[in-house]
């Protein structure tokens, strides 16, 4: 099952009908007769105040755009409900963003299950390297990854600075897994007659609310420890600027990380969280992104099926600089989806 | 091994509850006339004075509860009262959370390290010397047998304080790079199988990390708690550090729920710990889960069998199966489990049930009557649902909470009696053929916590236990604890780890 690469990229699927910019510059108000909800548009900071555009001139190129899917068990569906949410774009652009159901997420769940054995079966070694391999393929794309962050807002600046973090984080996470074991592990010295060791093992599927306030290096931050530690990912993308989290499942589908080990999932948190918290197919949760309203019911939910949680601690929030050099650069988000396993034999002949 | 004869097999006619009642007589006279019976060897009661009265122990002195509401503790051995103990409510847990946050911040934490250690070491030495008080207060308590309290329960808590006393000031080194603080005050809240063991698993790491401790005992066993108080005050331990809250599980919620509590650990029932960690959700306290389980306990085809008969005996009967990790679900190879299951009942046949104060006793008395009725509840499922009921002829005191060891063969996966933790002396016997399938069956429940596996082939060992959703595996061994080997358990069983430095990590701030 492990050696089965099914990444199936829904290249040749028909895409939804393009949005030209001669289109977006006639258009002032969401496009009528589509399934446009405008909420997120209206919660994310971004707000679009221009809408000039260049009209298209006879030798002018129209831009081939793309389309924003979900990313599950290595394809790219669009949302069983299709249903989408409009993403404005500073300039006056727009995105169609899937917006995922409680089928999507039961769907992801499901490969995610059957990903978790495999992945967790590869040598340490080998994770570190397909995990690596990302690393190495977010360099070729960090254009398209400053396009994103500056499209929800950031500064040419500070979106290539975060580009480049990122991009060293999933570094650092890659070069944990085969360490974990002599760092957190060991053989413990009982008193009996007994050789007695301990070993870190995955916890299995760890879903992930990403960051809302750092939508690449905060998600990427998430992401990696959960990876490292073993553990399968559902992910849901940051809410108010879910484009780093599109590019990302790109770059994932084309790398080593075999499929239905990231899924990706962009939508509404109030909509899919109690689903996703009560899922007991679901062995662990990353909270870090949670809105505080939102995380006593996380919090419940998840205690259902004893769950494990790993939240922000009190008193730190949800900003960009939590995830910064050293801050960022922490094993927590690794162990708290790691099981310790002790095993005994009986020493003699 | 057996020293006599076993008892002829056979079906016994048993009432499906077992208990006193019901217990035939047919093995006493057999006793009688063998030449190789056990003549009584009780264990004296003379080395404690239990006080017909106890109070809380809050601040470093014993306290009247505040509205002077008492409760009784038992003797499951005799059904003999024991002593009156206070009902503490969340007014008096009130009190104690105050003097252990005040201690915390005076005190305690700004104690240098290898001054705190010092006082571990002390309370270890404390429980050493007064090891046989603690033994026979906890049989008396309890129900479980001398030569376990004397044997296993007291000697590790008195090693878990050692162990964490020398943690105290080497902290920098449990958590390299990260110079670990203390929370603040931990809550805990603990169950009735260990008493004085649990009691160890949680403060020693707790005081030796630089918190305080608010501590609630079992409701059933608090004696072992409160002398261990009086080992706190011999110590000269800092008022406040360590404060004991006897009383029911509500009183226990009222603590752990408080916004002054900074961690919260508990060891019981899985449904009990979803009830705390939905009751402190979202407050941001870290939190440990020890809860149940329905160990497989496996046997392959190639096992030295009497070694595994022996296993699988002190798997489920050791402190009459009351034991969250306890194996209680034997997994043997088809090809061997005729004569597995005769051998197995032979041991069984030669098992001492009784006085759990008698040092020949294997089997002592059911922690309570509520206990007792939820074992024979599940049994009867068992019978009701088509398992195959085999009880020795061993004879039952006339008084006291007893429950004659079970085996049950033709077990389904489906029954309750495989899937529910029963916490007594059951066993559910299920056969299998490869090792994926044992391997299945063993991860085929909500629990998580132990495991064992029996073969004389080392990488097979090492392949059954890697695959095992296990956090403890006993190979070729069962039930086996140290402070040094990390205890808990995967999915249901609960989470965090307590014992060795893994133990340490859930009461440590990391900056």
């Amino acid at each position: 099952m492990g050696k089965k690469k099914s990444k199936r990229i829904e290249r040749g699927s028909i895409p939804l009908p393009p949005v030209s910019p001669l289109i977006a510059a006639l258009e002032a108000a969401p496009a009528p007769g589509r399934r446009s909800e405008p909420t997120v548009a209206e919660a994310s900071p971004i707000t679009s105040t221009k809408t000039a555009r260049s009209v298209a001139t006879s030798d002018a190129r129209i831009e081939v755009r793309r389309t924003a899917k979900l990313y599950i068990g290595g394809a790219f569906p669009r949302s069983e409900s299709g249903r989408t949410d409009t993403l404005r774009i500073p300039g006056g652009s727009s995105a169609n963003i899937a917006r995922a159901s409680r089928k999507d997420l039961r769907e992801a769940v499901r490969v995610a299950r059957g990903a978790a054995e495999p992945w967790a079966g590869r040598s340490a070694m080998l994770r570190g390297q397909i995990l690596y391999r990302v690393a190495e393929l977010m360099e070729g794309r960090a254009a398209q990854f400053e396009a994103d962050l500056i499209a929800c807002g950031r500064g040419r600046r500070a979106a290539a600075q975060e580009v480049t973090d990122a991009i060293d984080r999933f570094v650092w996470f890659a070069g944990w897994t085969d360490k974990l074991a002599s760092v957190l592990g060991g053989t413990n010295p009982v008193a009996s007659s007994h050789f007695v060791f301990t070993i870190p093992e995955p916890t299995g599927v760890v879903a992930i609310l990403a960051p809302e306030a750092s939508p690449l290096l905060g998600l990427v931050t998430r992401l990696g420890g959960v990876l490292a530690g073993g553990n399968v990912a559902i992910l849901l993308a940051s809410e108010s600027a879910p484009l780093p989290a599109v590019t990302l499942a790109e770059t994932l589908a084309v790398s080593d990380v075999p499929a239905g080990v990231v899924s990706i999932l962009t939508g509404r948190r109030d909509e899919l969280i109690s689903h996703l918290v009560r899922h007991a197919d679901i062995d662990g949760f990353d909270l870090w992104g949670c809105p505080d309203s939102l995380l006593v019911e996380a919090e419940r939910g998840a205690a259902e099926h004893v769950a494990r949680v790993a939240r922000r601690p009190r008193g730190v929030d949800d900003d960009a600089s939590a995830h910064d050099g050293a801050r960022g650069e922490r094993i927590d988000g690794i162990t708290a989806f790691l099981e310790m396993k002790t095993i005994w034999h009986p020493v003699g002949s | 091994m057996s020293p006599r004869k076993p008892p002829s097999r056979r079906p016994a006619g048993v009432t499906p509850t077992g208990g006193a009642a019901s217990a035939p007589r047919a093995a006493s006279a057999l006793a009688a006339t063998t030449p190789w019976s056990y003549a009584p060897a009780p264990e004296s009661r003379e080395i404690v004075s239990i006080r017909p009265r106890y109070g809380l122990f809050i601040d470093g002195r014993e306290r009247a509860p505040i509205d002077g509401e008492v409760t009784v503790t038992y003797n499951p051995a005799t059904e003999e009262p024991l002593a009156e103990i206070a009902k503490g409510s969340p007014a008096d847990a009130d009190r104690a959370i105050e003097a252990a946050e005040r201690a915390h911040r005076k005190v305690w934490s700004r104690l240098a390290p290898r001054e705190r250690a010092k006082y571990l070491y002390r309370i270890s030495r404390i429980m050493q010397e007064r090891s046989r008080e603690f033994a026979v207060t906890e049989t008396l308590d309890s129900g479980k047998p001398i030569r376990e309290s004397r044997d296993v329960d007291v000697p590790l808590a008195a090693a878990h304080f050692w162990y964490y006393a020398g943690w105290a000031d080497k902290l920098d080194y449990a958590v390299p790079g990260r110079s670990p603080e203390s929370l603040g005050v931990v809550g805990q809240v603990i169950p009735w199988n260990f008493p004085l063991l649990m009691l160890a698993w949680k403060i020693a790491p707790a005081l030796a990390a630089g918190n305080t401790v608010v501590l609630k005992p079992a409701s059933t066993t608090p004696l072992t708690a409160l002398l261990f108080a009086d080992v706190c005050r011999q110590a000269e331990l800092p008022d406040g550090v360590v404060n004991i809250v006897t009383g029911p599980g509500s009183t226990g919620m009222s603590i752990l729920t408080d916004p002054r509590i900074a961690k919260v650990a508990f060891t019981g029932s899985t449904a009990v710990g979803i009830k705390i960690a939905q009751g402190i959700a979202g407050q941001g306290k870290a939190l440990t889960l020890e809860l149940g389980g329905k160990a497989a306990n496996i046997v392959f085809d190639d096992a030295a069998l009497d070694q595994a008969v022996e296993g699988v005996i002190n798997g489920i009967f050791f402190n009459q199966g009351e034991v969250c990790c306890a194996g209680s679900r034997l997994l043997v190879q088809e090809s061997i489990a005729d004569e597995f299951i005769a051998r197995l009942r032979d041991r069984m046949g030669t098992l001492r049930v009784g006085d759990p104060m008698d040092k020949n006793t294997d089997v002592g008395a059911i922690n309570s009557r509520d206990q007792m009725e939820k074992i024979a509840e599940l049994v009867a499922s068992g019978v009701a649902e088509g398992a195959d009921l085999w009880q020795p002829a061993c004879d039952l005191p006339s008084r006291g909470w007893f429950f004659r060891p079970t085996l049950f063969t033709g077990v389904a996966q489906s029954h309750r009696i495989a899937r529910e933790e029963i916490f007594g002396p059951v066993l559910a016997a299920i056969t299998f053929r490869t090792i994926d399938e044992a391997i299945e069956k063993a991860n085929n429940t909500a629990y998580g916590l132990s495991a064992g596996i029996w073969t004389e082939k080392g990488s097979r060992i090492l392949d059954v236990a890697a695959r095992l959703k296990a956090g403890v595996v006993w190979a070729n061994t069962f039930n086996r604890f140290d402070p040094t080997a990390p205890f808990g358990g995967y999915k249901e069983s609960g989470y965090g780890r307590e014992g060795g430095v893994q133990g340490l990590h859930a009461y440590l701030r990391m900056s």
